[in-house]
């Protein structure tokens, strides 16, 4: 059966909810889609904290579609969990006692507007360099929660740059905050697509069943050719004394990344670590009566519904 | 008061209640019971500030100059702005924000039903795209009402709670000074006064199918229009206008 599983996955067919698939390949998947799901939901904070005084009504109307969308990118993909049979239930738990991580990056602080734009603009283009590779991983409602996610990407990551290239047309304050969010989001943006090849835990695994399709640093060093030159479109000054374009590769080289900061965070020292968390823990808790308010209206309709029957 | 300025300040008047019930709203974002109806405000709280941006942007074409529909937002104090007491109350609890939306959304219903027919195109065109919208919110605010007040004990009691306490706060929604006056004799805006008994009967209709009491009070606040406000305007505005008034004067 093993054999068959991996026959059909070289062969690029897609692995449905029903067909058989390794204990361990269902737990990866829900392991990676649950944290998936997590980051986005958790990724509503920083810019969400940003609505109420955001500085134009465009922009803040642009923000909630925006923030609306990530909400809705977490729905996609917990229903995509739960084809695998774990409960969203489950899922939120995991993530309250930190048994599921989110994205690391969401533990910064988003101290200026300039920061919405950073984020819009390099954490979204992260998203999206490693969202557009998953399209084609191998488990099916994974791979089309992928397809619809990046339909509506280019969106969130276009308004970012434009709050940063406004902002970079404006006057010195207007710049400098500009260049501080970059100096400031740079680098975690690069710790997005995780460790080193050589160094990731699951990665080899992952890239034989196809759940992952590129590798961590194949993916940073797109990102990082793509930012590189939009930052320099604008004027910003990317915060690294090691980039330099590499004529032979035909990529840019980059510094090291700083990973004790990485694990730092990770293990949860980052600067929002506790209130992104606690956040969570407390919208939901604070919602239990209205859940269960609903749950038994619906029974109260149902049976009613009997009885009239 | 010349008839573009006094519509000028009706649209102030309709931007505000969008604008500062739409910034309540958005509070929401992240904080809702569960995804989909975070998802929900967030979409709900977008309708409001869009509904907002189109009468500003009217009202900023009335007024010449370089006004914008942000001028409006993002530069006037407390006592300038004429939203209802309604739109600007803390967001309480979920009970709480559902009531009110309920309570307000159903007057706007019938509210925009009326503006659709202005003599004033504009405000027509506007409030033929709320129409749209506010006939979802109602649905939706229905649907949460029968949910809570015919859901648990506490979400009974939680509904019945916000009831009482908004009810009091409605009555301004359907006064009619001399300004509205003027304009509804010119045909222009909407008599709210006429939409008092079909307001009262459908809410009334909702609160009875979902259990609750329809309030006996005859306790009635006013001063929006006039701007008189609750304490909780000022500090709403604080953190609504912080950008244009740390920096002024930028473009973001
Ligand atoms: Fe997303
Ligand atoms: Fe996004």
């Amino acid at each position: 059966m093993t054999r068959s599983f991996q026959t059909r996955i070289d062969a690029e067919q897609k692995i449905e909810p029903k067909d058989w698939m390794p204990e361990k390949y269902r737990q990866t998947l829900i392991r990676q889609i649950s944290q998936h799901a997590h980051s986005e939901v958790i990724g509503e904070q920083p810019e969400g904290n940003w609505i109420t005084r955001a500085p134009s009504l465009e922009r803040k109307a642009i923000l909630l579609a925006k923030v609306q969308d990530e909400a809705g990118h977490g729905l996609y993909l917990y229903a995509a969990a739960e084809t695998l049979g774990i409960t969203r239930e489950e899922l939120i738990d995991r993530l309250h006692t930190g048994a599921s991580k989110y994205a690391s990056i969401f533990n910064y602080p988003s101290l200026t507007w300039a920061d919405v734009g950073a984020i819009g603009w390099l954490v979204d283009s992260a998203a999206i360099v490693n969202q557009v590779s998953l399209q084609n991983t191998s488990y099916g409602p994974y791979a089309r929660a992928m397809v619809r996610i990046c339909k509506e990407e280019s969106f969130h990551q276009r308004q970012g740059y434009n709050i940063m290239m406004t902002l970079m047309q404006g006057n010195e304050q207007q710049r400098a905050m500009a260049q501080d969010a970059l100096d400031r989001w740079w680098w975690p943006s690069l710790m997005m697509f995780g460790p080193h090849d050589g160094e990731s835990a699951h990665s080899a695994q992952s890239m034989k069943w196809k759940i992952k399709r590129r590798s961590n640093d194949d993916l940073r060093q797109q990102y990082v050719d793509q930012a590189v030159q939009q930052a320099l479109a604008i004027g910003l000054k990317v915060p690294d004394p090691a980039l330099a374009w590499n004529e032979e590769r035909g990529h840019y080289d980059f510094g090291d990344i700083d990973w004790e900061e990485f694990e730092r965070v990770i293990k949860g020292n980052g600067p929002c670590n506790r209130q992104r968390l606690a956040h969570h823990v407390e919208a939901h808790a604070e919602g239990v009566w209205v859940r269960e308010a609903m749950a038994c209206y619906d029974k109260k309709r149902r049976s009613r519904r009997h009885d009239a029957a | 008061m010349t008839v573009n300025e006094a519509v000028k300040t009706y649209c102030l008047r309709l931007g505000d209640d969008a604008l500062i019930l739409g910034h309540r709203l958005s509070e929401w974002t992240s904080r809702a019971p569960f995804l989909e109806e975070d998802i929900a405000l967030t979409n709900v709280a977008l309708d409001f500030v869009g509904r907002a941006r189109l009468f500003y942007q009217y009202a900023a074409e009335l007024s010449g100059g370089d006004a914008t529909e942000d001028t409006f937002a993002y530069t006037r104090d407390v006592r300038e702005f004429s939203n209802l007491l309604i739109c600007e109350l803390p967001r309480g609890d979920f009970a709480f924000t559902i009531v009110r939306q309920f309570l307000f959304d159903s007057l706007a219903l019938l509210f925009m039903e009326k503006l659709k027919h202005s003599d004033d195109s504009r405000l027509a065109g506007i409030a033929a795209k709320a129409e749209k919208e506010a006939t979802y919110h109602v649905r939706r605010g229905r649907e949460w009402m029968l949910r809570l007040g015919d859901g648990t004990n506490e979400s009974h009691s939680r509904a019945q709670k916000a009831v009482d306490e908004l009810w009091g706060y409605t009555n301004e929604m359907f006064e009619v000074d001399a300004l509205a006056a003027t304009l509804i004799e010119a045909g222009i805006a909407v008599d709210t006064e006429a939409l008092r008994a079909p307001w009262f009967e459908s809410v009334s209709e909702v609160l009875t199918e979902a259990t609750l009491t329809v309030p006996d009070t005859d306790w009635a606040v006013e001063g929006g229009r006039r701007g008189i406000h609750t304490d909780d305007l000022g500090f709403l505005l604080a953190e609504l206008q912080f950008m244009q008034r740390a920096y002024p004067g930028l473009r973001w």
